[in-house]
């Protein structure tokens, strides 16, 4: 008779197999193959759902800002998908484009709209009037004002949207775990279900802490991007 | 595929008729659910950042506090209870409050705190005690904003309360995280009901945050609509 084959699972360390509160040598070991991979997706996740969401709310609200009729249906359709539960979302799309990457984008994308679009409209409403006179009278075109004085002058409200569109995708995005083992929220999931703790603690950390440095460095972005603030902030 | 969608779609109107009651109990269950961690949240939240408010102290944290709470996901906070408390209502409601105190005590610490400081130093001339300057100019001027709060925190309450099914907190959420048992169709259902309960508390509270809005502040309120909504 053939002996039966037993997997090796390789040695469990005494803290992982007691399961206590964090074990530094799991995240260790498991840093390659487990969190690495899943950290990298999450980061894809958020930067292609923020992507597709700044271009359409940008769209959306330049289109806003010239034709007024456009700004209520957007804000009203986007507010109501900002309502909706994430989990319920992904479920009801679920159906149309199954269980993919797909299901999880539309849903994210679709939760970043009514931030980024809201901001990006106030901060082209905001720009002051006797700006866009002094760009008329230096003779520039609809379109020249919008690329040289409008946009530049939303700038920072465009980045306070995109701070919030970030952080709250890269909270989002662990939620996606239930359609597809995508993102941080895989790990999460898996070990919820196994009462795993060293790898909910060790994935959740990642997840705060990707969206405190994602937030960071966007603060950074908005210095680099409006150098004529500087002189503002200091005085 | 869009046929099959159809299909789906159709079988889940089936499935709302055939196991009303299901849905029933557990929609109710869910706001069950959802009302206690309002209630909780509301009783740390609003006297907190009133005082705070009140005493123009604790900026910095009572500002912050709602990014940190949009920071950190909601399955992240379930999942890191669960592992502290174990798996039950305990575990759900500590989550849910966790995540519903920040924007009621930030959006009450403002809304106090931004009150017409001329109102304040008219009322403390006419010699009212600091108590009656809160009860009767600060309270009632802060009313709306206050308000608001309470409304994204009960939206997003009724959202996360969906995801703490998988620690053993009921409602809605025990259909939508298990797909075996209920098939693609009882999702889609309880979806469903879960985005009308959502929409539902949203536009009640919106009304009733309107009713609250003192007929002088009416104008000032209508073109003001607090962004520091947190998503689930």
């Amino acid at each position: 008779m053939a002996q039966p084959v037993i997997p090796d699972f390789g040695e469990a360390s005494e803290c992982v197999s007691e399961n206590r509160l964090f074990c530094p040598d799991w995240v260790r070991d498991n840093w390659d193959p487990v969190l690495q991979p899943a950290l990298v997706q999450h980061i894809q996740l958020t930067l292609i759902a923020v992507g597709f969401g700044f271009v359409i709310s940008l769209g959306a609200a330049l289109a806003a800002h010239r034709l007024r009729f456009v700004e209520r249906p957007f804000a009203w359709v986007s507010a109501v998908i900002y309502t909706i539960p994430s989990l319920a979302l992904f479920q009801l799309l679920v159906p149309i484009t199954g269980l993919t990457v797909t299901t999880v984008e539309i849903a994210l994308v679709g939760y970043t709209l009514l931030i980024l679009f809201r901001n990006t409209l106030a901060g082209l409403r905001a720009v002051p009037p006797e700006v866009l006179e002094a760009a008329r009278g230096m003779g520039l075109t609809a379109g020249q004002t919008l690329w040289r004085v409008e946009l530049p002058l939303a700038v920072p409200a465009i980045i306070a949207g995109l701070r919030i569109a970030v952080v709250s995708t890269i909270a989002l995005a662990t939620v996606a775990a239930f359609v597809v083992s995508r993102g941080l929220g895989g790990p999460i999931l898996g070990a919820l279900r196994l009462d795993f703790r060293t790898e909910i603690i060790a994935a959740g950390a990642l997840a705060v802490g990707l969206a405190v440095l994602a937030d960071v460095l966007l603060v950074l972005m908005q210095r680099l991007a409006t150098p004529w603030a500087a002189s503002r902030r200091s005085a | 595929m869009i046929l099959a969608a159809l299909d789906v779609f159709a079988n889940s109107l089936d499935f709302l008729v055939d196991r009303r009651e299901l849905l029933l109990e557990k929609t109710w269950e869910h706001i069950e659910l959802s009302l206690v961690a309002l209630a909780i949240s509301i009783l740390i939240g609003v006297p907190l950042g009133v005082a705070l408010g009140h005493l123009h102290r604790g900026s910095f944290l009572a500002v912050n506090i709602a990014n940190i709470g949009r920071a950190l996901p909601t399955l992240v906070v379930i999942a890191v209870g669960f592992t502290v408390l174990g798996i039950g209502f305990t575990n759900v409601i500590f989550a849910l409050v966790v995540l519903g105190v920040p924007p009621i005590l930030t959006n009450a610490y403002v809304a106090v705190d931004e009150v017409d400081r001329d109102a304040v130093e008219a009322a403390r001339g006419m010699g009212m005690t600091p108590i009656q300057v809160l009860r009767r100019v600060e309270l009632p001027l802060a009313l709306p904003l206050l308000f608001a709060g309470i409304r994204t925190a009960a939206v997003f309450i009724v959202a996360t309360a969906t995801i703490a099914a998988i620690a053993g907190g009921g409602g809605l959420g025990d259909i939508l995280v298990n797909q075996a048992a209920y098939r693609v169709e009882g999702l889609v259902a309880a979806a469903l009901c879960v985005s009308v309960l959502a929409l539902a508390a949203d536009a009640g509270l919106g009304l009733l945050q309107r009713l609250l809005t003192p007929a002088g502040l009416k104008q000032q309120v209508s073109s003001f609509e607090p962004d520091v909504r947190p998503v689930v």
